[in-house]
């Protein structure tokens, strides 16, 4: 903010840009159904952190969905995204099982990580998804560590590498920035920024709040993107890539985003008020947005909506059940995978 | 007597150092308007102000690293970690910085600092923060480890650290936080740094273990007495330095010794007294030192493995029946 001088290289993209006419109607369907997908998950692992059949921490990505949904859609197999403990919605864009992803959450035998990483800690390489991490800002310096192995294997790939608004002032990040730029790594760092670290919000920690300026002084573009809009999304993030494969280096998006819930379910959230939550909620909603555009083509209509929200709540409720009914890890498993078999 | 939470005793050691020297100040992630947390510091910044009680952005080495520069300049601060998972991001200003410098400058620059925050495992928090880094500070001259287990500890401990002009390293742990004891209803009451307390007598096996699974040991020595043995159940409230006369004197009168931590039991804080007491009292002993710690192994989120690899009562007293069998 004050003081802070722009570089041309930084740009703000208002709100709703981005959202430009020709866009077909699979690719909203997809979206909607995508990203409704993310939010009923998400609500069901709340509701089963209730019953206490979740335990420990629990990070939901209610409000988010179309940051991860529009970013995954510009990447292509052989990409690799990473971020921290806030990553069911992640591992559910990159392709994993809803019902393996839940059965983590439960911690049960056919969990994705065997039950033995829970919420923070999970992974599908398949997917190209590399976790679930717990310790914030961590993984700056590890998603620039693919972009490393791309950049020395010459192949062409990114690497997507997620981090909150509280991880932006670690140390390490700027380290991973500094390098990243050094050495022209192909990496798209991407800011959720959703305004608050736990209870501490983005004006309280930051000296200049403009976070998609933090990569200037390495001199790694940075573009402030409305993370609520998912075709804002898809769009900068195609640029972005497209800058990454053409080995010009880093790239830093900051996705302007809100999450709904508290930080984690222990989370009273009394550092905002209800009112703020409610008016993004009816004004920002990602979700409603596409719906939205949606009806107003003339594509989808109340019961055509209906049909898909019956589809993505059977799917949620299958994982749900699944997870509930797998069994414990057996106990011979505490003593498996710790190292790697030569 | 006053019956407090380890939680309200914990703050109302802050709270009665910051009212009586000025230098003393709280600084960490969400310590003030979130109140903690854990709610550790309930109340502290209505009643110190911004001043002196600083949320921190999430920057541990940074603000680290601001701590053990203001305390050389002469301020007392107290620091909070989040939890002491996070602290390894501020490791090395813990150990280069606050626990060398007052031998590297030959006495002239000390370092009163306290290092505070949850410690160990939670509920089902998993690998990345469920770790106890006790053997890892009291690896390390130049700092003092303490990691109490009653509210009563864990006020005069806390108070004791405030006053230490060295860099002390306090170990809370989560669970614990809501657990009630009695406390001494005094300003003055202060725990000395380097004292165990022996919190159960008994004649046959000698228990050495600290913070939560100091509670895990008195159910066992419970579960054991009613099979007739008699179990005495030292609480080191100390770690670096360590209370060994305390620990040489009970082995004397029971020449068995298990140790107890929650921690790895590799390199961890009872192989430390088990070596300790090999080389004082190898005569005294009339069965082998036996390690009791979590699994060897990263621990899991699953509950059943959970519970598997962390100490359990069953555990102790298990380990006691075969020692004195
Ligand atoms: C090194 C470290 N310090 C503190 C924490 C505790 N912690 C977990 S999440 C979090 C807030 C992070 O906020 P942000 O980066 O904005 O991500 P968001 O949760 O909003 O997605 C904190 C302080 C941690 N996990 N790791
Ligand atoms: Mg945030």
């Amino acid at each position: 903010m004050a003081g802070a001088k722009k570089k041309s290289k930084t740009t703000k993209s208002g709100v709703k840009q981005g959202g430009k006419a020709a866009v077909s109607r699979e690719t909203l369907e997809t979206y909607y159904r995508e990203m409704l997908m993310i939010r009923r998950f998400e609500e069901k692992a709340g509701q089963m952190y209730g019953m206490g059949l979740i335990g420990g921490f629990c990070h939901l990505y209610i409000g988010q969905e179309a940051v991860v949904t529009g970013l995954q859609h510009a990447l292509e197999p052989g990409d690799s995204v990473i971020t921290g403990y806030r990553c069911h919605a992640h591992m559910l864009a990159a392709g994993a099982d809803p019902r393996a992803v839940m059965a983590e959450l439960t911690g049960r035998a056919d969990g994705v990580s065997k039950g033995k990483g829970g919420s923070m800690h999970m992974f599908t390489p398949e997917g190209g998804f590399y976790g679930g991490h717990g310790i914030v800002g961590a993984q700056a310096p590890l998603g620039a560590g693919f972009g490393f192995a791309n950049k020395y294997r010459a192949n062409d790939r990114v690497s997507v590498t997620y981090f909150g608004d509280g991880a932006a002032n670690q140390g390490q990040v700027f380290e991973a920035f500094n390098m990243a730029a050094l050495w022209k790594l192909p990496v798209i760092f991407v800011i959720e920024n959703n305004h608050y670290a736990m209870g501490t919000s983005v004006t309280r920690s930051t000296a200049i709040q403009e976070l998609c300026q933090r990569g200037e002084a390495f001199g790694i573009p940075g573009q402030q993107v409305d993370g609520m809009d998912v075709l804002a999304v898809q769009a900068a993030s195609e640029k972005a890539v497209a800058q990454c494969r053409a080995d010009e280096g880093p790239v830093l998006l900051e996705m302007m985003t809100y999450r709904y819930r508290g930080h984690s379910m222990s989370d009273p959230a009394k550092y905002r008020t209800r009112e703020e939550v409610s008016k993004v909620r009816q004004e920002r909603d990602p979700i409603e947005h596409v719906r939205d555009m949606l009806v107003a083509a003339g594509h989808a209509d109340d019961d055509s909506l209906r049909e898909v929200d019956k589809a993505v709540k059977a799917e949620v409720n299958d994982a749900a059940e699944f997870a509930q009914n797998n069994q414990a890890p057996d106990a011979a498993e505490l003593f498996t995978d710790i190292m790697a078999e030569a | 007597m006053v019956e407090l939470t380890v939680r309200e005793a914990l703050r109302d050691a802050m709270a009665e150092e910051m009212r009586s020297d000025a230098d003393v100040f709280l600084m960490g992630e969400e310590v003030a308007e979130y109140q903690g947390a854990y709610k550790v510091s309930q109340g502290l910044l209505e009643e110190f102000g911004a001043r002196r009680v600083i949320d921190t952005p999430i920057t541990e080495a940074g603000f680290a690293g601001i701590g053990i520069g203001a305390a050389m300049a002469g301020l007392k601060p107290i620091v909070e970690f989040m939890t002491f998972n996070f602290a390894m991001q501020a490791i090395d200003q813990i150990v280069n910085s606050a626990a060398k410098t007052n031998y590297m400058s030959g006495g002239l620059v000390n370092v009163p600092i306290v290092f505070r925050g949850p410690n160990g495992a939670a509920s089902r928090v998993a690998a990345q923060h469920s770790q106890c880094y006790a053997a890892w500070y009291a690896h390390v001259p130049g700092l003092k480890v303490v990691a109490p287990f009653s509210a009563a500890d864990a006020k005069g401990l806390l108070k004791a650290a405030i006053r230490d002009p060295n860099p002390v390293i306090f170990l809370e742990n989560e669970i614990l936080y809501g657990q009630s004891f009695d406390v001494p209803d005094s300003a003055d009451h202060i725990v000395p740094i380097g004292s165990a307390n022996v919190v159960r007598p008994g004649s046959d096996v000698t228990i050495t273990t600290f913070s939560i699974m100091v509670g895990k040991a008195l159910e066992a020595a419970e579960a054991l007495a009613g099979e007739g043995i008699d179990a005495e159940i030292i609480d080191l409230r100390s770690i670096r330095p360590l209370d060994t006369e305390t620990i040489i004197t009970s082995v004397e009168k029971t020449n068995r010794l298990i140790t107890v931590e929650e921690g790895w039991p590799t390199a961890g804080i009872g192989a430390e007294i088990s070596a300790t007491v090999t080389e004082r009292a190898f005569d005294f002993l009339d069965a082998p030192v036996l390690r009791v710690g979590g699994s060897d192994v990263p621990l899991p989120y699953a509950a059943n493995l959970e519970t598997l690899a962390l100490p359990q009562a069953e555990t102790i007293a298990d380990a006691a029946r075969k020692l004195c069998r």
